[in-house]
Protein backbone atom coordinates (compact mmCIF):
# COMPACT_ATOMS: atom_id res chain seq x y z
CA UNK A 1 0.00 0.00 0.00
CA UNK A 2 1.15 3.53 -0.79
CA UNK A 3 -0.75 6.70 -0.03
CA UNK A 4 -1.83 8.93 -2.89
CA UNK A 5 -0.94 12.25 -1.25
CA UNK A 6 -1.98 14.29 -4.31
CA UNK A 7 -5.54 13.00 -4.15
CA UNK A 8 -5.72 13.16 -0.32
CA UNK A 9 -8.26 15.79 0.86
CA UNK A 10 -8.62 15.32 4.63
CA UNK A 11 -10.11 18.74 5.41
CA UNK A 12 -12.68 18.83 2.62
CA UNK A 13 -13.66 15.24 3.33
CA UNK A 14 -13.96 15.89 7.07
CA UNK A 15 -16.03 19.04 6.40
CA UNK A 16 -18.25 17.17 3.93
CA UNK A 17 -18.63 14.40 6.49
CA UNK A 18 -19.78 16.92 9.11
CA UNK A 19 -22.40 18.25 6.65
CA UNK A 20 -23.58 14.69 6.00
CA UNK A 21 -23.73 14.14 9.77
CA UNK A 22 -25.74 17.34 10.22
CA UNK A 23 -28.16 16.22 7.50
CA UNK A 24 -28.61 12.82 9.17
CA UNK A 25 -28.93 14.56 12.57
CA UNK A 26 -31.61 16.99 11.39
CA UNK A 27 -33.47 14.16 9.69
CA UNK A 28 -33.64 11.98 12.78
CA UNK A 29 -34.35 14.87 15.17
CA UNK A 30 -37.03 16.48 12.96
CA UNK A 31 -38.47 13.66 10.85
CA UNK A 32 -37.75 10.92 13.37
CA UNK A 33 -36.20 8.70 10.74
CA UNK A 34 -32.92 7.22 9.57
CA UNK A 35 -31.40 9.09 6.60
CA UNK A 36 -30.83 5.85 4.72
CA UNK A 37 -30.90 6.65 1.04
CA UNK A 38 -31.49 3.15 -0.35
CA UNK A 39 -34.38 2.65 2.07
CA UNK A 40 -35.92 6.04 1.34
CA UNK A 41 -35.66 5.48 -2.42
CA UNK A 42 -36.69 1.82 -2.31
CA UNK A 43 -39.74 2.70 -0.20
CA UNK A 44 -41.07 4.69 -3.14
CA UNK A 45 -41.45 1.40 -5.00
CA UNK A 46 -43.78 0.20 -2.22
CA UNK A 47 -46.02 3.26 -2.03
CA UNK A 48 -48.22 3.64 1.05
CA UNK A 49 -50.57 6.47 2.01
CA UNK A 50 -48.75 9.36 3.71
CA UNK A 51 -45.40 7.75 3.03
CA UNK A 52 -44.58 9.05 -0.44
CA UNK A 53 -44.21 12.84 -0.16
CA UNK A 54 -41.37 12.97 2.39
CA UNK A 55 -39.45 10.25 0.54
CA UNK A 56 -39.82 12.06 -2.78
CA UNK A 57 -38.81 15.34 -1.10
CA UNK A 58 -35.61 13.84 0.35
CA UNK A 59 -34.66 12.31 -3.00
CA UNK A 60 -35.44 15.59 -4.76
CA UNK A 61 -33.16 17.36 -2.27
CA UNK A 62 -30.29 15.02 -3.15
CA UNK A 63 -30.81 15.46 -6.88
CA UNK A 64 -31.05 19.25 -6.47
CA UNK A 65 -27.91 19.44 -4.30
CA UNK A 66 -25.61 20.32 -7.23
CA UNK A 67 -27.83 23.35 -7.93
CA UNK A 68 -27.53 24.50 -4.32
CA UNK A 69 -23.78 23.91 -4.36
CA UNK A 70 -23.46 25.91 -7.60
CA UNK A 71 -24.71 29.00 -5.77
CA UNK A 72 -21.43 29.05 -3.82
CA UNK A 73 -18.83 27.39 -6.04
CA UNK A 74 -18.33 25.58 -9.32
CA UNK A 75 -19.57 22.00 -9.02
CA UNK A 76 -16.70 19.54 -9.49
CA UNK A 77 -17.53 17.13 -12.32
CA UNK A 78 -17.70 13.50 -11.20
CA UNK A 79 -15.16 11.23 -12.93
CA UNK A 80 -17.03 8.07 -13.92
CA UNK A 81 -14.58 5.58 -15.40
CA UNK A 82 -16.89 2.55 -15.52
CA UNK A 83 -18.22 1.54 -18.94
CA UNK A 84 -21.91 1.31 -19.77
CA UNK A 85 -22.29 -2.43 -19.15
CA UNK A 86 -20.36 -2.15 -15.89
CA UNK A 87 -22.68 0.65 -14.79
CA UNK A 88 -25.73 -1.50 -15.49
CA UNK A 89 -24.27 -4.47 -13.58
CA UNK A 90 -23.15 -2.23 -10.71
CA UNK A 91 -26.53 -0.50 -10.52
CA UNK A 92 -28.41 -3.81 -10.39
CA UNK A 93 -26.10 -5.16 -7.67
CA UNK A 94 -26.37 -1.96 -5.62
CA UNK A 95 -30.17 -1.91 -5.99
CA UNK A 96 -30.73 -5.56 -5.05
CA UNK A 97 -27.97 -5.68 -2.44
CA UNK A 98 -28.95 -2.57 -0.50
CA UNK A 99 -32.58 -3.70 -0.26
CA UNK A 100 -31.75 -7.23 0.93
CA UNK A 101 -29.09 -5.79 3.22
CA UNK A 102 -31.56 -3.16 4.54
CA UNK A 103 -29.22 -0.25 3.91
CA UNK A 104 -26.23 1.32 2.25
CA UNK A 105 -23.38 3.66 3.10
CA UNK A 106 -25.77 6.22 4.60
CA UNK A 107 -28.21 4.03 6.52
CA UNK A 108 -25.71 1.50 7.86
CA UNK A 109 -22.40 3.35 7.46
CA UNK A 110 -23.35 6.77 8.83
CA UNK A 111 -26.60 6.37 10.79
CA UNK A 112 -26.21 2.77 11.93
CA UNK A 113 -22.66 3.18 13.20
CA UNK A 114 -23.74 6.42 14.92
CA UNK A 115 -26.46 4.42 16.67
CA UNK A 116 -23.88 1.77 17.63
CA UNK A 117 -26.03 -0.85 15.89
CA UNK A 118 -24.31 -4.27 15.70
CA UNK A 119 -26.31 -5.10 12.55
CA UNK A 120 -25.04 -1.98 10.82
CA UNK A 121 -21.47 -2.71 11.91
CA UNK A 122 -21.70 -6.18 10.31
CA UNK A 123 -23.30 -4.73 7.15
CA UNK A 124 -20.69 -1.97 6.89
CA UNK A 125 -17.79 -4.40 7.33
CA UNK A 126 -19.37 -6.66 4.68
CA UNK A 127 -19.87 -3.99 2.00
CA UNK A 128 -16.50 -2.38 2.70
CA UNK A 129 -14.73 -5.75 2.45
CA UNK A 130 -16.62 -6.57 -0.77
CA UNK A 131 -15.76 -3.14 -2.18
CA UNK A 132 -12.05 -3.51 -1.39
CA UNK A 133 -12.01 -7.07 -2.78
CA UNK A 134 -13.85 -6.07 -5.97
CA UNK A 135 -11.47 -3.20 -6.75
CA UNK A 136 -8.51 -5.50 -6.03
CA UNK A 137 -9.82 -8.24 -8.33
CA UNK A 138 -10.70 -5.78 -11.11
CA UNK A 139 -7.20 -4.27 -10.77
CA UNK A 140 -5.63 -7.70 -11.38
CA UNK A 141 -8.11 -8.61 -14.13
CA UNK A 142 -7.51 -5.41 -16.07
CA UNK A 143 -3.72 -5.59 -15.74
CA UNK A 144 -3.45 -9.10 -17.23
CA UNK B 1 -43.62 20.40 7.56
CA UNK B 2 -41.95 16.93 7.45
CA UNK B 3 -41.85 17.26 3.66
CA UNK B 4 -39.96 20.56 3.90
CA UNK B 5 -37.50 19.22 6.47
CA UNK B 6 -36.98 16.09 4.33
CA UNK B 7 -36.20 18.26 1.30
CA UNK B 8 -33.71 20.35 3.28
CA UNK B 9 -32.08 17.27 4.81
CA UNK B 10 -31.69 15.73 1.35
CA UNK B 11 -30.25 18.96 0.03
CA UNK B 12 -27.74 19.25 2.89
CA UNK B 13 -26.84 15.57 2.59
CA UNK B 14 -26.17 16.00 -1.13
CA UNK B 15 -24.05 19.12 -0.62
CA UNK B 16 -22.06 17.18 1.98
CA UNK B 17 -21.49 14.39 -0.53
CA UNK B 18 -20.15 16.90 -3.08
CA UNK B 19 -17.92 18.71 -0.54
CA UNK B 20 -16.54 15.45 0.82
CA UNK B 21 -15.61 14.03 -2.59
CA UNK B 22 -17.98 11.07 -2.29
CA UNK B 23 -19.99 12.26 -5.28
CA UNK B 24 -16.92 11.52 -7.45
CA UNK B 25 -16.71 7.78 -8.27
CA UNK B 26 -12.98 8.01 -9.08
CA UNK B 27 -12.29 9.28 -5.57
CA UNK B 28 -14.40 6.49 -4.08
CA UNK B 29 -12.49 3.89 -6.12
CA UNK B 30 -9.23 5.51 -4.98
CA UNK B 31 -10.36 4.86 -1.41
CA UNK B 32 -11.32 1.26 -2.18
CA UNK B 33 -8.00 0.62 -3.97
CA UNK B 34 -5.96 -0.47 -0.97
CA UNK B 35 -3.35 -2.23 -3.10
CA UNK B 36 -2.76 0.75 -5.38
CA UNK B 37 -2.17 4.44 -4.67
CA UNK B 38 -4.56 4.62 -1.72
CA UNK B 39 -6.56 7.80 -1.04
CA UNK B 40 -7.68 7.59 2.62
CA UNK B 41 -9.84 10.76 2.37
CA UNK B 42 -13.17 8.98 2.62
CA UNK B 43 -12.32 7.60 6.05
CA UNK B 44 -12.42 11.24 7.13
CA UNK B 45 -15.95 11.55 5.74
CA UNK B 46 -17.04 8.74 8.04
CA UNK B 47 -15.25 10.29 11.02
CA UNK B 48 -16.91 13.69 10.46
CA UNK B 49 -20.36 12.24 9.87
CA UNK B 50 -20.28 9.80 12.78
CA UNK B 51 -18.92 12.42 15.22
CA UNK B 52 -22.07 14.48 14.61
CA UNK B 53 -24.30 11.42 14.29
CA UNK B 54 -23.29 9.98 17.68
CA UNK B 55 -24.60 13.09 19.45
CA UNK B 56 -27.78 13.30 17.36
CA UNK B 57 -28.72 9.64 17.74
CA UNK B 58 -28.01 9.72 21.48
CA UNK B 59 -30.56 12.54 21.75
CA UNK B 60 -32.99 10.83 19.34
CA UNK B 61 -32.82 7.55 21.25
CA UNK B 62 -34.28 9.19 24.35
CA UNK B 63 -37.30 10.66 22.56
CA UNK B 64 -40.63 9.23 21.47
CA UNK B 65 -41.51 12.23 19.29
CA UNK B 66 -39.24 14.31 17.10
CA UNK B 67 -38.77 18.04 17.65
CA UNK B 68 -41.59 18.73 15.17
CA UNK B 69 -43.88 16.08 16.67
CA UNK B 70 -43.20 13.17 14.30
CA UNK B 71 -43.13 9.60 15.61
CA UNK B 72 -39.59 8.34 16.08
CA UNK B 73 -39.19 5.46 13.64
CA UNK B 74 -35.83 3.96 14.42
CA UNK B 75 -35.05 0.38 13.35
CA UNK B 76 -35.48 -2.22 16.08
CA UNK B 77 -34.07 -5.27 14.27
CA UNK B 78 -31.03 -6.76 15.99
CA UNK B 79 -30.46 -10.07 14.25
CA UNK B 80 -27.64 -10.71 11.82
CA UNK B 81 -28.75 -13.02 9.04
CA UNK B 82 -27.91 -14.12 5.51
CA UNK B 83 -30.05 -11.35 3.98
CA UNK B 84 -28.10 -8.67 5.82
CA UNK B 85 -24.65 -10.09 5.04
CA UNK B 86 -25.40 -11.41 1.55
CA UNK B 87 -27.17 -8.21 0.52
CA UNK B 88 -24.35 -6.06 1.86
CA UNK B 89 -21.76 -8.16 0.01
CA UNK B 90 -23.68 -7.75 -3.28
CA UNK B 91 -23.93 -4.03 -2.62
CA UNK B 92 -20.18 -3.84 -1.97
CA UNK B 93 -19.39 -5.62 -5.23
CA UNK B 94 -21.55 -3.15 -7.15
CA UNK B 95 -19.96 -0.25 -5.24
CA UNK B 96 -16.49 -1.53 -6.17
CA UNK B 97 -17.36 -1.89 -9.85
CA UNK B 98 -18.56 1.66 -10.49
CA UNK B 99 -17.67 3.67 -7.37
CA UNK B 100 -21.31 4.69 -6.91
CA UNK B 101 -23.47 4.07 -3.86
CA UNK B 102 -27.10 5.29 -3.89
CA UNK B 103 -26.67 8.84 -2.54
CA UNK B 104 -23.78 9.96 -4.76
CA UNK B 105 -25.51 8.39 -7.79
CA UNK B 106 -28.58 10.59 -7.18
CA UNK B 107 -26.36 13.65 -6.75
CA UNK B 108 -24.49 12.85 -10.01
CA UNK B 109 -27.90 12.43 -11.65
CA UNK B 110 -28.61 16.02 -10.64
CA UNK B 111 -25.38 17.06 -12.36
CA UNK B 112 -26.88 15.76 -15.59
CA UNK B 113 -24.38 12.93 -16.01
CA UNK B 114 -25.63 10.39 -18.58
CA UNK B 115 -23.68 7.59 -16.88
CA UNK B 116 -25.38 8.41 -13.58
CA UNK B 117 -28.77 8.12 -15.31
CA UNK B 118 -27.88 4.61 -16.50
CA UNK B 119 -26.64 3.62 -13.03
CA UNK B 120 -29.74 4.99 -11.27
CA UNK B 121 -32.13 3.29 -13.71
CA UNK B 122 -30.32 -0.03 -13.18
CA UNK B 123 -30.35 0.53 -9.40
CA UNK B 124 -34.12 1.20 -9.44
CA UNK B 125 -34.54 -1.95 -11.55
CA UNK B 126 -32.59 -3.89 -8.91
CA UNK B 127 -34.80 -2.45 -6.16
CA UNK B 128 -37.85 -3.38 -8.25
CA UNK B 129 -36.59 -6.96 -8.60
CA UNK B 130 -36.30 -7.09 -4.79
CA UNK B 131 -39.88 -5.82 -4.40
CA UNK B 132 -41.24 -8.42 -6.83
CA UNK B 133 -39.29 -11.21 -5.12
CA UNK B 134 -40.58 -10.06 -1.73
CA UNK B 135 -44.17 -10.05 -2.93
CA UNK B 136 -43.79 -13.48 -4.50
CA UNK B 137 -42.37 -15.05 -1.33
CA UNK B 138 -44.60 -13.28 1.18
CA UNK B 139 -47.88 -13.75 -0.65
CA UNK B 140 -47.48 -16.88 -2.77
CA UNK B 141 -51.24 -17.31 -3.11
CA UNK B 142 -52.04 -13.71 -4.03
CA UNK B 143 -52.67 -13.15 -7.72
CA UNK B 144 -51.78 -9.50 -8.29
Amino acid sequence: MSIDWHAFTPYASLAGGVLIGLAAASFVLLNGRIAGISGILGGLLRPAAGDVAWRAAFVLGLVAAPLAYALFAAVPAPRISAGWMSLVAAGLLVGIGTRYGSGCTSGHGVCGLSRLSPRSLVATLAFMAAGFATVFILRIATSL
Amino acid sequence: MPVVTALLAGLLFGVGLIVSGMADPSKVLGFLDLAGAWDPSLAFVMVGAIAVGLVAFAIAGKRTLSFIGQDMKLPSARHVDIRLVGGSLLFGIGWGIAGFCPGPALVALGMGQAKAVVFVVAMLLGMGIFELAERATRHPARKD
